[in-house]
């Protein structure tokens, strides 16, 4: 039988003990870590604040904007659109393009005042097994309904870029039930740009209209 | 006594079940928290919500307390201060005291298979790991951006013999061959220092202190300590009270680590001179409905902090939905953004300016408090702070940076 197991997930925020004080620093900062890290400043914000939205999508746009005060660096940093990425280090390796570029074009480096540096963190990922398993939609639209916004979270966002399946998890599922319609929707959907209670809802509302067919 | 399932309906069942997920994956671990008091300040206070829920969740917690005498904790309360930057002078004798005190102290302990060991004090407990062994995780609690390098470096020769290291803010992690770790503080939503009171309970506290509910109250709530500058929050009250009519509230206990609170709290009444809208309340350790009536009852709350570990008094004041003015030290920042969930300020006219525009625009002050309440709520709370111990707990067992524990 194709059942779906919904899994949970918890973050640990590791310190890296590193941090930048300009733009160069960063630049240097982002080649050298590990992909944790990009994975950490690309994504906690959606997980803290994911009651709000639009909420700044990465740390390093953040930091160069309002703490360097580099509006243009920050705003292409801003538009690193990371649902389009597949991995991690092809993710690594457009901030890294962005920042080389205007490392190359500037001459004089911003630093940041004193405590307002930028600190190198990155996350571990603990994964658990939830009792919860789904055998067809409708058991699935309920599941969904319940769990934490963590799981949620697990199955679309760490699913695809952290453990590079290509996809996301529900998507995945649906088309081994041979609604490859559905999972499309699902696939088309940017999560980046809802809030979690919001993607929960987008979901749900797509899997109830697709039970129907 | 307060149960874990009775956070559901503040943080929601699946967080609840979250819990009892993680907690199985420590099945037969014994750990052992170790501080050196059992009452007064941050570190106290969440161990003894902390520890209850922790073995409801189905995980052997306990706490001990190291014991110390004057000399010993007038050296921890110098290395507390150099930590923060404050040149302080130890002597070699009073480093030696400093170890004995530790050893006499490990002699003594039965400990558990983790030993979890909160701030300097106790730190030097880890020269038992050589006859032991056991897991050993040491978490600093107070802000280390900017130590005195000889006090730094003293204690880091202890925790680099942990398997791992906890701090509460970003800026305080450390060039450290160990892995570091964020863990925030935390508050509990149901603890008397924070749950919902009658309106009547808040009235009779404020009446039994003398204090006048119909004028604006600017409150902090917080040790008397230096760092904790009372003296600069009744500096800045005088130069706001120019153009607004408001009474001060300064309110705090001491702990029994610190022999500089006496110190501290003469010359608060000094500054004070007499003045019938300044309120100097010296708390006994069990005041916490007195605590927490006077932060709901107040116009404006302040944590008006020179340095800071993280200043949980913070987290109360927003939880409370109170605009709350306070220093941008330590772990201050993490939980405000400034002009949307509070104010940060840097200075006794910074904050003397701020007390006043929230007195004068209350729309504004109401719309700080909302949002500081929402952050407090995802962020802040107890039931996060469990979480990550766990992790924390399960992690010294693992190194991937993907575990999978089912």
């Amino acid at each position: 039988m194709n059942e779906f197991f919904f899994n949970t997930k918890l973050d640990q925020t590791v310190l890296l003990g590193t941090k930048a004080q300009s733009v160069r620093e960063l630049l240097e900062g982002i080649k050298t870590s590990p992909e944790s890290s990009i994975y950490y400043h690309t994504h906690h914000y959606l997980q803290q604040h994911h009651f709000l939205s639009p909420e700044p999508p990465n740390d390093f746009a953040y930091w160069i904007q309002e703490v360097l005060n580099e509006p243009h660096l920050g705003e292409m940093m801003y538009s690193v659109d990371v649902v389009q990425f597949k991995s991690l280090e092809d993710l690594r390796n457009r901030f890294i393009e962005i920042l080389d570029r205007h490392d190359g074009a500037e001459g004089k480096q911003r630093t940041a005042p004193e405590g307002q540096e930028f600190y190198f963190m990155a996350s571990r990922t603990f994964v658990l097994r939830t009792p919860y398993v789904a055998s067809d939609l409708k058991q699935f639209a309920e599941i969904l309904r319940r769990i934490s916004i963590n799981s949620l979270y697990y199955h679309i966002f760490d699913a695809k870029l952290r453990l590079e399946k290509g996809e996301n998890d529900f998507s995945r599922w649906f088309r081994d039930l041979g609604k490859s319609a559905l999972a499309d929707e699902v696939v088309r959907l940017d999560p980046y740009t809802h809030t979690l209670e919001g993607l929960r809802a987008r979901i749900l509302q797509l899997v109830q209209r697709h039970d129907k067919d | 006594m307060i149960k874990i399932e009775d956070y559901a309906p503040v943080v929601g069942q699946a967080t609840i079940d979250e819990l009892y997920l993680l907690a199985k994956s420590l099945e037969g671990k014994q750990v052992q928290n170790i501080n050196s008091t059992a009452v007064g300040g941050g570190v106290a206070e969440i161990l003894t919500r902390m520890i209850p829920l922790l073995n409801e969740l189905g995980v052997q917690a306990r706490w001990d307390v190291i014991k110390g005498d004057e000399k010993f904790f007038g050296t921890t309360k110098k290395i507390h201060n150099g930590l923060h930057g404050v040149p302080v002078d130890i002597s070699d004798e009073e480093y030696e005291w400093f170890l004995e005190i530790n050893r006499r102290n490990a002699a003594e302990m039965n400990f558990g298979d983790i030993v979890f060991v909160h701030d300097p004090q106790p730190v030097a407990l880890v020269e038992r790991r050589t006859d032991i062994g056991k897991n050993w995780v040491w978490r600093g609690h107070v802000d280390f951006s900017k130590p005195v390098l000889s006090v730094w470096k003293f204690l880091a020769r202890f925790i680099e013999r942990y398997d791992a290291a906890v701090f509460s803010a970003p800026a305080f992690a450390r060039k450290l061959p160990i892995p570091q770790v964020l863990i925030s503080p935390s508050i509990d939503p149901l603890a008397d220092k924070n749950k919902e009171l009658p309106n009547e309970v808040i009235d009779s506290v404020f009446q039994r202190f003398g204090i006048d509910r119909s004028r604006p109250v600017v409150t902090q709530i917080s040790r008397f300590d230096y760092l904790k500058d009372p003296v600069g929050v009744i500096k800045a009250f005088k130069i706001a009270k120019k153009h607004v009519d408001a009474q001060l509230v300064l309110a705090g206990g001491g702990a029994t680590d610190d022999p500089e609170g006496p110190i501290i709290m003469q010359q608060v009444k000094e500054e004070a001179d007499k003045d019938k809208d300044i309120f100097v309340l010296f708390l006994p350790p069990a005041s916490d409905i007195e605590i927490n009536a006077l932060q709901r009852g107040s116009t404006v709350l302040l944590q008006k902090s020179l340095k800071e570990g993280f200043g949980l008094t913070v987290s109360e004041a927003l939880w409370k939905e109170k605009p709350t003015i306070a220093g941008a030290v330590g772990g201050i920042p993490l939980q405000i953004a400034h002009k949307y969930s509070g104010i940060l300020t840097h200075s006794i006219d910074g904050t003397a300016y701020w007390i006043k525009q929230l007195i004068h625009e209350p729309e504004y002050a109401r719309k700080l408090g909302v949002n500081g309440k929402q952050h407090i709520k995802n962020n802040f709370l107890i039931t996060r702070h469990i979480k990550d111990y766990l992790l924390l707990f399960i992690s010294i067992f693992h190194h991937e940076d993907v575990v999978y524990l089912s």
